[in-house]
C-alpha cells in the first residue's frame, strides 16, 4: 500500500485554506518544521504568526484573534499545545465557545527517538473532557486534509490529532468525514475493530490477518472522537457481537473509553487496546516502539480474539 | 582560574564534544546545535565548579545541575560518561529501545538530576531544589543551563520572579545565548532579547547578570566564581555562543538543530573536534 505524510499534507491543505480565506491565520511555538505550519510561513507569511517557544501565550493570543473575528489554527507537539495550554484553551477557547482551531503534532508515538517527555498518549483524554471540543484523529494524509478543512468550516473549538510519520492510504477521496459518525473501511460480522488515526491502517492488516482464520471482522474508522453519537456507533457496529477499540493512546480516556460510554446503555464485550497506562521511551524506530506496546497488525489480530 | 586548570577545561569540552557525535550515532535523528553551543559551560561546571562525586552520585551535599533545554543533554550525557557514572560505550546506545540515555534526560539515569525536555520548567525545579537547600541548611548549589529561545516560556519569569523573592543566591542559571531556536535566528523569528538583552530582563527582575562568552572557559569559571560571593540575589550568567560550535558546518545554522548524521558528517565533525 503507498504511503504519504500525514503532516505534509496536513500543512498543504492549511496553505490552501489560508489562500481561500483571508481570515484564517497560523499560529506556531518554534515547531513549523515538525508541524508543517511551515508551509503557510513560506506560502502565505501575511497569515502566518511565529509565537517562540510560548504555548499558554500562542492559545490565549488565538482566542483574542478569534474574539476580533478570525479563524486562528494554533500548531505545536500534541504534548506541549494540549498539555502545557490545558487550562488555556479551556478558560480562553472551550468555555467561551470560540472558532479557535488547535492542532496537535507528533501524537501518540509517532516521535519515537525524542522519547517520553514528546509523546503524547494523554492529548485526546484531556481535549475530549472539555465542553465544546471537536476531536479529529484522521486515519491517513488525505484524512488529515478532510479534517483540517472540516474544523476550519465548523464554528467552535476544534483539535485535530497529527502522526510525525509516513502512513499508509487507507482513505479514499470518496470516505466520508461525517462528524460524530464512523465511517466503515472494511465489512464484516464477527467482530467490529473500532480505530482511529494509524491505528486504521493497522486494524486492515489485522482483518486480513484473521480472514486467514476465518473470521471476519469490520473495521471502523472514527475520524472524529468527539462528539459521537451513540445512535451512530450502533448502527456501524452491523451485527457484530463483540468489540476491539485500537489507539495510539492511552487506554484511559481515548477512543476506547469514548466507545464504551457511546454504547453505556447497550453494553456489548468490548476489549480496549492501546497505551497501558505508561509513559514513552526512545527508539531507533518508530516500528519498534509502536511493537513494544502491542501496536502492531498481528497483535491487534490476538486481541480481536481474545476472551 | 590557572593556566593548567583552563587547558584541562578545554580538553574535556573536546571529550564532551566526541561524546556528542558518538551519542548521536547514525541515522537516528539528534541534536547537535544546542549540545555543542552549551559543551564548554557543561565542561566548566562538571571538571571545575560543582561538587560531584561518580562514585557516590546521590551524595547529599552534591550540587545540583538541571539542564532544562533538555534536548542539549548529550553534552551532559558525555560528560557524566567521561567521569564514569556509566560506561562510554553507553553514548552509542542512546535514544534505542531500552537504553539507559534516553532522548530527553530522566532521573533513573545516574548523575541526571530532573526529567526535562519540555522546555522552560528547569528554572522552576531549581528554584524548589533551591527552597529545600534553605530548608535544610545546606550548602550546595544548582545550576540550571537553558537555551535563549526557551526564555519565550512564561514559566521561566515566573520562576526568576520566585526565586529572586526568595533570595535564593544558592541558584545559578547559565543562558546558551545562541541565537537560533528551532526553526532560525530568534532576532528574525520571535526575539527574546540577544545575550545583553536578557542579561538586563533577568537584572530587572531582581538578580545578579552577567554576560560572559560562552565558549571561554576562563570567563565562564570567573563569573561562576563570582557569583559564589554575591549574597541574597540568584545569578544569570548569559553566554553568548554559536550553535553548533566546533562542528564547522553545523554553526550559526538551525539545520543541525535536530538532524541525523552520516558517515561522512561525523568523520568531519569528529576531525574538526579533535584537529
Ligand atoms: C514546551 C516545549 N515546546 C517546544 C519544544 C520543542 N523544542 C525543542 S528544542 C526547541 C528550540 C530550543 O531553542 P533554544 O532554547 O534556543 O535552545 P538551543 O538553541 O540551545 O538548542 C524547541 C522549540 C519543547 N521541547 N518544549
Amino acid at each position: 500500500m503507498s504511503k504519504s505524510s500525514q503532516r505534509n499534507a496536513y500543512g498543504e491543505e492549511l496553505l490552501a485554506i489560508c489562500r481561500e480565506n483571508n481570515d484564517v491565520v497560523v499560529l506556531d511555538a518554534d515547531l513549523c518544521g515538525g508541524t508543517q505550519a511551515i508551509q503557510v510561513e513560506k506560502g502565505k507569511p501575511e497569515s502566518f504568526y511565529e509565537m517562540g517557544i510560548g504555548e499558554q501565550n500562542m492559545i490565549s493570543v488565538a482566542a483574542g484573534l478569534a474574539l476580533a473575528g478570525k479563524i486562528p489554527v494554533a500548531n505545536s507537539f500534541a504534548v506541549f499545545v494540549g498539555g502545557r495550554s490545558f487550562e488555556q484553551i479551556r478558560q480562553s477557547v472551550c468555555l467561551p465557545e470560540l472558532n479557535v482551531k488547535v492542532v496537535g503534532a507528533s501524537c501518540g508515538l509517532s516521535d519515537f527517538a525524542d522519547g517520553a517527555t514528546h509523546q503524547a498518549f494523554e492529548d485526546v483524554a484531556i481535549m475530549r473532557v472539555l465542553p465544546h471540543m471537536t476531536i479529529f484523529s484522521p486515519a491517513d494524509a488525505r484524512e488529515a486534509r478532510k479534517a483540517i478543512r472540516t474544523a476550519v468550516g465548523r464554528r467552535g473549538p476544534c483539535y485535530i490529532r497529527i502522526n510525525r510519520n509516513e502512513l499508509p492510504d487507507v482513505t479514499a477521496p470518496d470516505t466520508p468525514l461525517e462528524i460524530g459518525k464512523p465511517s466503515l473501511m472494511a465489512d464484516g460480522g464477527d467482530v467490529a475493530i473500532c480505530a482511529s488515526g494509524h491505528m486504521v491502517a493497522l486494524s486492515l492488516a489485522a482483518r486480513d490477518i484473521l480472514a486467514g482464520q476465518g473470521v471476519r471482522a469490520r473495521v471502523l474508522n472514527f475520524a472524529t472522537i468527539k462528539p459521537l453519537d451513540p445512535a451512530a456507533v450502533r448502527a456501524a457496529l452491523g451485527p457484530c457481537p463483540r468489540i476491539l477499540t485500537v489507539e495510539e493512546h492511552s487506554v484511559i480516556g481515548g477512543l476506547g473509553a469514548a466507545v464504551l460510554e457511546a454504547l453505556a446503555d447497550h453494553p456489548l464485550p468490548l476489549r480496549r487496546h492501546g497505551i497501558r497506562d505508561t509513559y514513552g521511551e526512545s527508539a531507533e524506530k518508530y516500528e519498534r516502539i509502536l511493537a513494544k506496546h502491542g501496536l502492531t497488525a498481528e497483535r491487534i489480530a490476538e486481541e480481536a480474539l481474545a476472551k | 582560574m590557572d593556566k593548567a586548570t583552563a587547558e584541562k577545561l578545554r580538553q574535556k569540552a573536546k571529550r564532551i564534544r566526541t561524546g556528542i557525535i558518538e551519542a548521536l550515532g547514525l541515522g537516528k535523528p539528534g541534536h547537535l546545535g544546542g549540545s555543542m553551543s552549551a559543551a564548554d559551560m557543561v565542561a566548566v561546571l562538571y571538571y571545575y565548579k560543582m561538587n560531584v562525586d561518580p562514585k557516590n552520585p546521590k551524595k547529599p551535599d552534591r550540587d545540583r545541575f538541571i539542564m532544562s533545554k533538555g534536548h542539549s543533554v548529550l553534552g551532559q550525557y558525555a560528560a557524566l560518561a567521561d567521569l564514569g557514572y556509566y560506561p562510554w560505550e553507553e553514548l552509542s546506545r542512546t535514544k534505542t529501545l531500552g537504553g539507559l540515555l534516553q532522548g530527553h534526560p530522566e532521573i533513573s539515569t545516574p548523575g541526571i538530576e530532573a526529567n526535562t525536555g519540555s522546555l522552560g520548567q528547569g528554572l522552576s525545579l531549581g528554584v524548589g531544589m533551591c527552597l529545600a537547600a534553605r530548608r535544610d541548611g545546606a550548602a550546595w548549589r544548582v545550576f540550571v543551563v537553558t537555551g535563549d529561545a526557551e526564555l519565550g516560556e512564561g514559566q521561566i519569569w515566573e520562576a526568576a520572579t520566585a526565586a529572586a523573592n526568595y533570595k535564593l543566591d544558592n541558584l545559578r542559571v547559565l543562558v546558551d545565548a545562541n541565537g537560533i531556536s528551532a526553526m532560525g535566528r530568534v532576532a528574525d523569528r520571535y526575539n527574546v532579547g540577544d545575550a545583553d538583552g536578557i542579561a538586563a530582563k533577568f537584572a530587572a527582575f531582581g538578580w545578579n547578570a552577567k554576560v560572559v562568552d560562552g565558549h571561554d572557559v576562563e570567563e565562564i569559571g570567573d563569573a561562576l566564581d563570582a557569583a559564589d560571593r554575591v549574597k541574597g540575589k540568584p545569578s544569570a550568567i548569559v553566554g553568548r555562543t554559536v550553535k553548533g560550535k566546533g562542528v564547522s558546518f553545523a554553526e550559526n545554522t538551525h539545520a543541525y538543530h535536530n538532524k541525523d548524521m552520516s558517515e561522512e558528517t561525523r568523520a568531519k565533525a569528529l576531525a574538526e573536534i579533535n584537529g
